[in-house]
């Protein structure tokens, strides 16, 4: 779809904007969560572009590689180092974040074991097909995108009796995460630009609440570059005319009601509780923890792992500060400085998708003058 | 992390596997959370599984928009 | 660092810290310290060594054996040296089946001929089943210096020129482990670049392959060191079909993967059209491109700047840690 890339697209969208923040009389701030939002903004240089036409882009939680606590993150060294056999297997971001013990990259694992990243959980499905004798543990964090595929796993293994399967979950809601920023009241936000893959899911129903009971207006975005132009110039547009609403501003890929066949197979295997957020602290229903049928494929219970859900970020970091958007990564006294991409101190300086990183190679002292 | 990207199925395998083009290349894609999905329709994938079936009216009008944009600052 | 970590062969921030603070300092040697590709000896001899532990051992485009001779002629090229001898050490893991280390020898046999490098002395060890994984390599490489990269001579206007498309090694190498559901026809680039030499007579000022880390960490440690921002553009920067689809499937970023066959020249800027004509009648060389140059109008010194597609500018970083081992 080079056509949401063309330059002369995206310049008459960025003018289109530069004049609605014209009547708008001051500069509008916009908050997606989504890391893949950030990430594309980042990739495409956006950000500055936006920035120019007077739009601020701020980050929130969306990036579940940086709001799974640490205690979790420790859960699956202690797997890796520990258990024998065993492979632990994860997505690519997961694995470099710096905890008290390392990171999974750096860690040592125990004889014959092995860190395996993977791209779909059921590549880690599969290896515990193919090697009985295995144990394999999938370290499965993410969104409503992921949540679908990894409870097909939990539902396979069940069905086939794979006994050495087992997931470690970091599984979080984005609309009860939403609610918390929006009550905390921190970050001023103007609208909000709402992530494209996790509405295929759920859809568009609920973020209904934001404009209802909170008179902030969004849209759903996609991916590229024209995609989130399309979504922040229909957010502004809904401040002008001051209707605040849920736009869809993705109808190519993703329908208002979701994807009702993944929602079922979430709630047949997954149920809702109050779960602790970097940052947040704990958010009523707002993560999914298994279903007491499935609870034997929890991998914590069954490598008698208790993960301790006190702060255990590392000394100094704000990361939970920056998640909730109440400072800038440069308001953290260790950024740039003791914290950087390749010595990181905290997960939204490893994250591809991590604010820090993100404001380090692109914040305002450090964006190229031109 | 919401990575995924349109591809269009090629051959449908059974027991939910499927596989779908991207740009010239071959992917497995778990069609069990869009079971309604066809050879020749294009889906959404992210982490090997389609999460979505795209809808073809809307995104060649999403073209068409696009097409307009490009074309509107010339003269 | 108290044990070893994947990590630390990374070719990130823990292996540099590790030669810099450990391997340097143990020698003191003003050669070493140079930390070159290659190093040009007393003599006119330049000299190189590298270690191949890639798995799978086949890949389409090459193996495990082109790779040890056409890694190691390469570092020789970039270096400013013609490769002549090489050594080969194998360490061979009990157990692996004898078919599979001739046809390895084959491949080396094969590459060397095609480099015009003589294999003149090695070594072979087994080590018991478990303790390696198949065959280890490793080759030293002997040259003769022709010319100096002469960073110091890089001025603005000077451009930057890339051989061909990224990624492709890095790619075939992943695809061949079966991973990730992915099938494309893509191969590895591995192949000697002696058709580079030619331009250090001509005015070439630096090289580098482009292995492990990527463009942008090649074209970093470069721009780390210049008076003046390097700018690269984006839509400039040749690329397969099969490693766009598997960059945007997978989310791995091209400018950080791995070619065995692919390098960076600088050419002064009167040069750079000559450079190019020379490259692209070469079948290697098809591809190449400017893709960026040395200025002063955007950025910092000591700034490597990418123009993204859409015209947005992106700082490039080096790369912090290699998430997918054993690429080469």
């Amino acid at each position: 779809m080079k056509e949401l890339r063309d330059p002369t697209a995206l310049r008459k969208l960025l003018a289109d904007i530069g004049e609605q923040v014209r009547k708008i009389g001051r500069k509008p701030r916009l908050m997606e969560v989504c890391g893949t939002h950030t990430m594309a903004l980042f990739k495409s240089g956006l950000t500055p572009l936006l920035a120019e036409a007077g739009v601020e882009m701020v980050s929130g939680p969306g990036c579940p590689v940086c709001i799974t606590p640490n205690g979790i993150h420790e859960a699956a060294i202690a797997i890796l180092t520990e258990a024998e056999g065993a492979t632990l297997a994860a997505f690519g971001d997961m694995t470099r974040v710096p905890t008290r013990k390392g990171s999974l990259q750096t860690a040592v694992p125990a004889c014959g074991s092995r860190l395996r990243i993977v791209y779909s959980p059921e590549e880690a499905l599969e290896e515990a097909r193919r090697d009985p004798a295995r144990r394999v543990v999938f370290f499965g964090a993410g969104f409503e995108t992921t949540i679908p595929a990894i409870a097909y796993t939990v539902k396979r293994a069940a069905a086939e009796g794979l006994e050495n399967f087992s997931v470690l979950p970091a599984l979080w809601l984005v609309p009860p995460a939403l609610k918390a920023v929006l009550e905390a009241g921190e970050v001023a936000v103007d609208g909000f630009v709402y992530p494209g893959h996790v509405s295929a899911v759920i859809g568009v129903e609920p973020y209904e609440f934001v404009a209802r009971d909170f008179g902030v207006p969004g849209a759903v975005a996609g991916f590229e570059p024209g995609d989130i132009l399309l979504a922040v110039r229909s957010v502004l547009e809904q401040m002008l005319e001051g209707k605040p609403r849920v736009a869809l501003e993705y109808s190519r890929a993703i329908g208002r009601e979701g994807n009702p066949v993944a929602r079922a197979l979430m709630a047949e295997i997954l149920e809702p509780y109050d779960a602790c957020w970097r940052g947040l602290g704990t958010i009523p229903a707002s993560g999914l923890r298994f279903r007491k049928a499935f609870e034997g494929f929890d991998a914590a219970p069954r490598f008698g792992i208790e993960e301790d859900m006190s702060d255990r970020d590392l000394a100094g970091c704000r990361c939970g500060d920056v998640l909730r958007g109440a400072i800038r990564p440069e308001g953290c006294p260790l950024f740039g400085k003791k914290c950087l991409p390749d010595s990181p101190l905290g997960p939204c300086m490893v994250s591809y998708e991590g604010s820090c990183l993100i404001h380090y190679k692109y914040g305002p002292e450090r964006r190229a003058r031109s | 992390m919401c990575l995924a990207v349109p591809a269009k199925i090629t051959r449908i395998e059974g027991s939910g596997q499927a596989t779908a083009s991207y740009m010239g290349s071959e992917v497995r894609v778990n069609l069990t959370l869009v079971p309604q999905a066809r050879r020749g329709d294009w889906v959404i994938i992210h982490a090997g599984f389609a999460i979505s079936l795209m809808d073809a009216k809307e995104a060649r009008e999403t073209l068409r928009l696009f097409k307009e944009l490009a074309g509107a600052s010339r003269p | 660092m108290t044990k070893v970590s994947l990590e630390l062969g990374s070719g990130g921030r823990l292996m540099r810290d590790f030669i810099a603070g450990h391997i340097v300092p143990a020698f003191g040697d003003p050669l070493l310290r140079e930390l070159g590709d290659a190093v040009h000896l007393p003599g006119g001899i330049a000299f190189t060594t590298d270690s191949y532990v890639v798995d799978p051992l086949f890949f389409p485009g090459g193996d495990i054996g082109r790779l040890a001779v056409n890694g190691t002629v390469n570092d020789l090229v970039v270096s400013g040296a013609e490769p002549r001898f090489l050594s080969l050490a194998l360490i061979l893991e009990e157990g692996l089946d004898a078919e599979v280390l001739y046809r390895v020898i084959r491949s080396v046999r094969d590459a060397a001929k095609a480099a015009g490098v003589r294999v003149v002395t090695g070594d072979t060890k087994v080590v018991r089943r478990g303790q390696g994984d198949k065959i280890f390599i490793n080759t030293a490489g002997v040259g003769r210096s022709i010319a100096r990269p002469r960073p110091a001579k890089i001025r603005r206007g000077d451009k930057i020129i890339l051989t061909g498309t990224l990624g492709d090694h890095s790619l075939a190498v992943l695809l061949a482990r079966g991973e990730f559901g992915l099938k494309s026809n893509v191969r590895s680039d591995c192949a000697p670049l002696l058709f580079l030499l030619p331009l250090w007579k001509n005015g070439a000022l630096w090289m580098r392959d482009v292995t492990r880390g990527g463009l942008a960490t090649v074209l970093f440690e470069l721009a780390e060191r210049l008076p003046y921002p390097v700018l690269i553009e984006e839509d400039s920067i040749p690329l397969s079909r099969p490693v766009v689809a598997a960059s945007e499937l997978l989310g791995i970023d091209p400018l950080y993967m791995a070619c065995e066959g692919k390098a960076v020249v600088i050419a002064p800027a009167a040069k750079a059209g000559d450079f190019l004509k020379r490259l692209r009648a070469h079948p290697l060389g098809r591809k190449a491109a400017v893709i960026g140059e040395v200025q002063d109008k955007i950025g910092r010194p000591g700034e490597l700047l990418l123009r993204t597609g859409v015209g947005g500018l992106r700082l490039l970083e080096p790369l912090t840690s290699e998430l997918l081992p054993r690429i080469c």
